[in-house]
């Protein structure tokens, strides 16, 4: 890793350490070293492309024998199915199974996203928020349109909550109406924060295992990191469907 | 991951010129515009993917197996119930022959204890039959030596008498036997 040129940040610690914990989340043209445009083909473009064809390799290839009897990969891309279609029915109820589909993009997407970004190397889409921004945009204006599409005026209740006493009511519907809107806010930030930390860790870590002396604490961290990021990977997933399944619950039936 | 140093020319506000990043990347709005553009076709193409292919086959399988399961444990029940009324009817057929044998045991017995009283009175009238018969003949043996105890009689008295010397008067000797015998 481009030791010559942070020579001056090395020496200053006296040592061989060179931290660059930011540099894997770079987007670079994937042909050539041009400017990167809306339509340049990107590492981003690369590992995009690597969720759907996981997603088409689980979701397509894996079930294409429709056995009654599945064999393993058919089991998990089930499991997969009976996971999310069960969250979508037990937290926004029957009608909410109508945006089943939509939900189940959303998970798969950003389970195969996570879990590519953990391959060494690697360039992890939802570490970014403009990735994750436009997730959440998606859910809360999809979320926002439903709920007065659905519901009309009434969507408004949900702001206004009638079992308070009345006094109470103004504030609580301004309190509701600012989290209201820092959802999507929290909704994207969570995704990307967590997972941009826990790689910016581990890259952290690699830089200790420069020093000899402490590389092999390193590399244990590195590795129990690594299996925080397996779990933080998958419950990040969980955590922004089953908040979208929330959310789309308060848009189909707003009042409490 | 900058293992390729980018040219000094591209270093911007989120690469410097050595190729590292500057600040967070995640704030590089020079990287917007690509990575939504990309986003927005991965997750439309998935969403097609999903809704069009993979959700409803696994639907129909996740359908297909259920309706497999439930017609299985209807037709396992069916012959559960066959297998019940299988066992009741065996086991009524086994109690109907064992009474049934129970019967035909009796009546035989019955059959062979009449043939056996009729066999036993036939032997009883024969046996009846057979000593008086013989009571008979007994006494015919009797009645016929009684006789011939008198003609020998009769025949050793005139023998007797010859011996003695006297010429026999048969009719006098018959006579005195016949005497004796009465006596």
């Amino acid at each position: 890793m481009a030791t010559e040129t942070h020579g001056a940040e090395a020496a200053a610690e006296g040592s061989a350490l060179v931290f660059h914990p930011m540099d894997q989340f770079i987007v670079k043209p994937l042909f050539g070293n041009g400017d990167v445009g809306m339509f340049t083909i990107t590492n981003v473009t690369l590992w995009l492309f690597l969720a759907i064809v996981s997603v088409v390799l689980l979701m397509v290839l894996g079930t294409s024998r429709r056995a009654i009897v599945p064999s393993r990969s058919q089991s998990i891309a089930e499991l997969a199915y009976g996971f999310v279609h069960k969250m979508v029915e037990d937290v926004a109820g029957k009608d909410g199974l109508k945006y089943f589909p939509y939900i189940m993009t959303l998970f798969l997407f950003i389970v195969f996203a996570n879990f590519l970004g953990l391959i060494p190397m690697s360039f992890t889409t939802t570490s970014h928020f403009a990735v994750t921004v436009v997730l959440a945009l998606a859910v809360f204006l999809t979320v926002t349109i439903l709920g007065f599409v659905k519901n009309g005026a009434s969507f408004l209740g949900l702001f206004w909550v009638a079992s308070a006493p009345l006094a109470l009511r103004p504030v609580l519907a301004v309190i509701e109406l600012i989290s209201y809107f820092v959802r999507p806010v929290s909704h994207s930030i969570r995704l990307a924060g967590n997972v941009m930390a826990g790689h910016a860790v581990i890259k952290v870590f690699a830089g200790f295992a420069a020093i000899a002396a402490i590389s092999p604490i390193s590399v244990i961290a590195i590795t129990a990191m690594y299996g925080l990021e397996v779990l933080v990977a998958f419950i990040q997933a969980y955590v922004f469907t089953i908040l979208t399944c929330v959310y789309l619950k308060d848009a189909l039936h707003p009042h409490h | 991951m900058a293992t390729e140093p980018i040219t000094e020319e591209l270093a911007g506000v989120c690469v410097d010129s050595h190729g590292s990043a500057v600040g967070m990347p995640q704030l590089c709005g020079d990287w917007i515009g690509n990575q939504v553009f990309w986003l927005i076709i991965t997750l439309v193409v998935i969403y097609f993917i999903l809704a069009r292919v993979a959700l409803p086959r696994i639907a129909s399988v996740l359908a297909e197996r259920q309706g497999t399961i439930t017609n299985d444990i209807a037709a396992a029940e069916e012959l559960k119930a066959k297998a019940q009324d299988a066992e009741a009817a065996y086991e009524k057929a086994l109690a109907d022959a064992r009474a049934e044998a129970q019967t035909i045991a009796q009546k035989t017995r019955d059959v062979i204890k009449a043939d056996l009283d009729v066999e036993m009175a036939k032997a009883d009238a024969q046996i009846a039959a057979k000593a008086a018969e013989s009571e008979q003949a007994i006494a015919g043996i009797r009645d016929s030596a009684l006789a011939n105890v008198e003609v020998v009689a009769k025949d050793t008295a005139a023998a007797i008498v010859a011996a003695l010397g006297v010429t026999a008067d048969e009719a006098r000797v018959n006579a005195a036997v016949d005497s004796q015998l009465k006596g």
